[in-house]
């Protein structure tokens, strides 16, 4: 067993150990903390893969700005996990969802035992890594040649999230036009002296 | 070195965790992170995919799929203030205005 193993195994453990967690809890602080650690382990694995612009990626824009908006509405909403949130839903109940999951998940690890990566040796066996794989460059290059028109689809996509977000979360009753100031005396004089 | 059947056996138990938190969450705010996790898990197979077959496309996927998941975390937060504003409640099971 050598320290790469070690370290898939520790990262894949803590990666699954956070996502349980993140389903279990009844508060919602705990459920982001939980994800956070499952999303930094996973961001180890990552960096395993070589892909280390991606695992920066994943730590600084996943753990540090959506996760934090996740908190950030959690604490406008007050939300402390003592909420009444109910029984749950009758017509499926809840162990017929565990067990629906658990066969979904025996069917796509069957997939993997038995499909085609079963002849297939260990990573970086089957073909020779270049020595910049995963940097900064070779993904920059990809994504500003070949996936040019899917990136900028991508720019205007956030736009729009934006645009709607905002839209969305604006006031009804709030007037959104600029008020109106009549009978200003500083308004009136110079067109007075006219 | 690890096997790429076991990347890829991390991911598939990562998007059965989301799976289950879909449909038992009872918070809408907790189901949108077991979507993030699902879309997690997938990230991971397209990354351990990539290096396996040393194509770097797959990191571009992710990093599309990164811009898509920042999207609809701006946009699904936004609708759970607003329903919020409207219901008092995170209760998934009370947001059922269109089955009245």
């Amino acid at each position: 067993m050598n320290l790469d193993t070690i370290i898939f195994v520790v990262s894949a453990a803590l990666a699954v150990f956070g996502g349980t967690m993140m389903i279990a809890q009844r508060n919602p602080v705990l459920s982001v903390l939980y994800l956070i650690l499952s999303l930094v382990a996973q961001a180890v694995l990552y960096v395993q893969l070589s892909a280390l612009f991606l695992g920066a990626v994943l730590i600084i824009v996943y753990s540090g700005a959506i996760l934090v908006l996740f908190l950030f509405v959690i604490m406008l909403l007050n939300l402390r996990g003592t909420e009444d949130l109910g029984t749950g839903s009758r017509p499926v109940s809840r162990t017929a969802k565990f067990i629906l999951a658990f066969l979904f998940v025996v069917e796509l690890v069957m997939v993997v035992r038995t499909g085609f990566f079963r002849g297939q040796g260990e990573i970086g066996m089957m073909t020779v890594q270049a020595p910049d794989f995963g940097s900064v460059k070779t993904v920059a290059t990809l994504l500003f040649t070949k996936y040019l028109y899917p990136f900028e689809l991508a720019g205007i996509l956030l736009l729009a999230a934006i645009v709607g977000a905002v839209v969305m979360t604006r006031n009804p009753g709030e007037d959104d036009s600029p008020p109106v100031v009549t009978n200003s005396p500083r308004d009136n004089s110079p067109k007075g002296n006219e | 070195m690890v096997n790429l059947s076991a990347y890829i056996l991390v991911a598939v138990v990562l998007f059965g965790i989301g799976t289950v938190g879909v449909m038992i969450s009872r918070n809408v705010i907790i189901l949108f992170m077991s979507v993030e996790l699902m879309l997690n898990a997938a990230n991971l197979a397209l990354i351990a995919f990539s290096r396996a077959l040393n194509v770097h496309d797959g990191h571009v996927f992710v990093f599309l799929v990164l811009t898509i998941a920042a999207a609809e975390a701006a946009v699904g937060l936004a609708m759970v203030i607003t329903l919020y504003r409207n219901r008092e409640t995170v209760n998934i099971d009370r947001f059922d205005m269109l089955k009245r």
